[in-house]
């Protein structure tokens, strides 16, 4: 399979909005070049701002941009940009409503051997949180460029979480894509998995596996964590009566957090939160790291197969 | 501004004070000291220098305001209900659900409150991202952002003072209402930031020091930060907290405590030997 960083996406899908979209800026805190947002700055230098290390007054200055009326796109680390930022995304991102667009590469362990300070590991949860902050997570390099162009005319703030490692491509150019709702990626109706990142490719190489078994798995491509998918969520939960949650983050407050939110109060349904289990990060190659911290697709089909005999249980006990 | 007119602004200003300290004892709580260190630095600002219109809130060619301690709103609301942007009535609601007038302001709640201000240090890297947008635009507006002493201990602020500097944003001008106090004793004892005009002049900034309480004063400073070119330029106003009222001048207990029945009448009492 062909790999490409999702930051890559997001590069080329900020880039195409230079000539489309006069009002977006781009800003960083000089790491735009890991960031992908050095391609627009080379194209468009007027309108590319540097503000020095300094993520608060990052934040706080993409603000002003979007008060008098530009599209600002604020890029850095996902850790430094969300981590360092809350208080002003908070305040003056989502309290103001503003046209805001956060940009944080090298989101979960994909920077690797940078190690645990670098390697964002909660800012799913904290973006979640905002309220008025809308929350994406592209799959792959292609969904990145689209979802980067779709915010442009999404109005007010959003996080684009995206990653530094390739990952495969699996989404198609003719795709539809729309914020706020999901893509099924495969049918199936005995346990459906929700991702998102690259654990969406991980999710359809489960399911193939599962399916060798004669086990049907649903894939659910989750791209957008805030606002939520409710109907094909429900749908899941109700067609496939099993669900397990997949993402590169802690599995706490974040996309299996948001879905269990929505499914415990709306249609209960054994579940499993596959993530990084309440620890930080540590160094090494970011496929090995996939590894280590159990987020393959092995780690999938022992999570299905675990909610599915969940499933069955509950299915004899209410005879 | 013409020598007549500072009788009248000086009148303004004693009453912008006593509308301060009502609205704040209605309330039952709010910040009196903050508010009242900084009146003259707005009566300057909203009766001369802005180029602003109460009747047209949002002209896309208005100077902006951005008040960035953010608990200093009620002095705020009081002059944009003088000036006529929203009625006078409703400056009695203050932080009183469901009131427009928030104890630390939202934007746009009334009209003339540009920014939402609250958690301090956050108003300089805005004021600095419109004046970038407004370069790109070819629009040219001043920008004032108004701080307080203790609010610059804020690491952003210096973040945003690099980042003015380093871009010569010349439309933007920090004022900062030197009061001396903050929430828990002297500035000077808390976190010492002196000397305060060398801090701005060595980040490259035009620093100019002044009485913040001589209206005149406050006014040559404005039209003197216009006239620089290439440099954002910061206000050094040296303020007494509680200004006016002699009981809570300099004393830190008058930070964020509503005056009583009695307080209040005899707060409003000693302003008003101010108008003779």
């Amino acid at each position: 399979m062909a790999g490409k960083p999702t930051r890559d996406g997001f590069g080329e899908g900020l880039l195409a909005l230079g000539k489309t979209h006069p009002h977006v800026v781009a800003l960083s805190g000089d790491l735009e070049d890991s960031a992908r947002a050095i391609w627009f700055k080379t194209a468009y230098p007027d309108r590319f701002f540097s503000v020095g290390i300094a993520e608060q007054d990052l934040i706080g200055t993409a603000a002003g941009l979007a008060l008098a009326g530009k599209i600002p796109f604020a890029c850095s680390f996902s850790q430094f940009v969300t981590g360092k930022t809350l208080e002003q995304l908070r305040m003056a991102v989502c309290y103001q409503q503003l046209n805001v667009k956060v940009a944080g590469s090298h989101g979960g362990l994909s920077v690797g051997a940078d190690g645990a300070t670098a390697e964002a590991l909660e800012e799913l949860t904290h973006m979640r949180a905002l309220p008025r902050m809308t929350v994406i997570v592209p799959c792959d390099a292609l969904e990145a460029t689209k979802a980067t162009i779709a915010c442009a005319d999404y109005p007010g703030p959003v996080f684009l979480r995206l990653g530094r490692a390739p990952v495969p491509t699996i989404t198609k150019e003719a795709d539809p894509y729309r914020i706020g709702e999901a893509a099924v990626m495969r049918p199936g109706h005995d346990v459906a998995i929700v991702a998102c990142g690259v654990m969406v490719a991980h999710a359809l190489q489960a399911a193939e596996q599962l399916a060798r078994e004669g086990i049907e798995a649903r894939v659910i491509n989750l791209h957008t964590i805030k606002p939520l998918d409710q109907a094909t969520l429900l749908a899941a939960a109700k067609e496939a009566g099993a669900i397990v949650t997949a993402e590169e983050h802690t599995v706490l407050g974040g996309l299996g957090g948001a879905v269990a939110e929505l499914l415990v109060q709306t249609h209960p349904v054994p579940m499993r939160f596959v993530g990084v289990l309440d620890r930080f990060g540590t160094s090494g190659d970011p496929a090995e790291l996939l590894k280590v911290f159990h987020l393959m697709p092995e780690d999938l089909v022992k999570a299905a197969k675990d909610v599915l005999r969940l499933k069955q249980a509950s299915f004899k006990v209410q005879g | 501004m013409s020598a007549t007119d500072l009788p009248r602004l000086q009148r303004v200003a004693v009453e912008l004070r006593q509308t301060i300290l009502r609205m704040i004892a209605k309330a039952g709580s709010g910040h009196p000291g903050g508010s009242l260190s900084m009146v003259e630095l707005l009566v300057g600002l909203y009766w001369h220098t802005l180029r602003h219109d109460p009747k047209r809130p949002d002209w896309p060619d208005r100077d902006l305001f951005f008040l960035s301690k953010g608990h200093g709103c009620p002095a705020l609301y009081a002059v944009l209900a003088a000036q006529g942007y929203f009625p006078q009535e409703e400056l009695m609601t203050l932080r009183r659900y469901p009131t427009r007038l928030q104890g630390h302001p939202e934007r746009w709640s009334v009209p003339g409150v540009e920014i939402a201000a609250g958690s301090l240090g956050q108003g300089l890297s805005m004021a600095n991202g419109v004046a970038l947008a407004d370069r790109m635009d070819g629009r040219s507006r001043r920008i004032f952002c108004l701080m307080g002493d203790g609010e610059i201990q804020e690491g952003q602020v210096w973040e945003a003072a690099m980042t003015a500097h380093h871009h010569r944003l010349d439309a933007v001008c920090a004022v900062i209402d030197a009061n001396q106090l903050q929430q828990n004793g002297p500035v000077k004892l808390i976190q010492d930031i002196e000397p305060l005009a060398e801090k701005w002049r060595a980040f490259g900034w035009h620093a100019i020091e002044i009485d913040g309480h001589d209206i005149a004063r406050v006014v040559q400073a404005y039209d003197e930060a216009e006239t620089v070119q290439g440099k954002p330029q910061a206000i050094v106003a040296r303020t007494v907290k509680g200004k006016g009222v002699s009981f809570m001048e300099l004393n830190p207990a008058w930070h964020g405590v509503a005056p009583k029945p009695d307080e209040l009448e005899r707060a409003l009492a000693e302003l008003e030997a101010l108008k003779r």
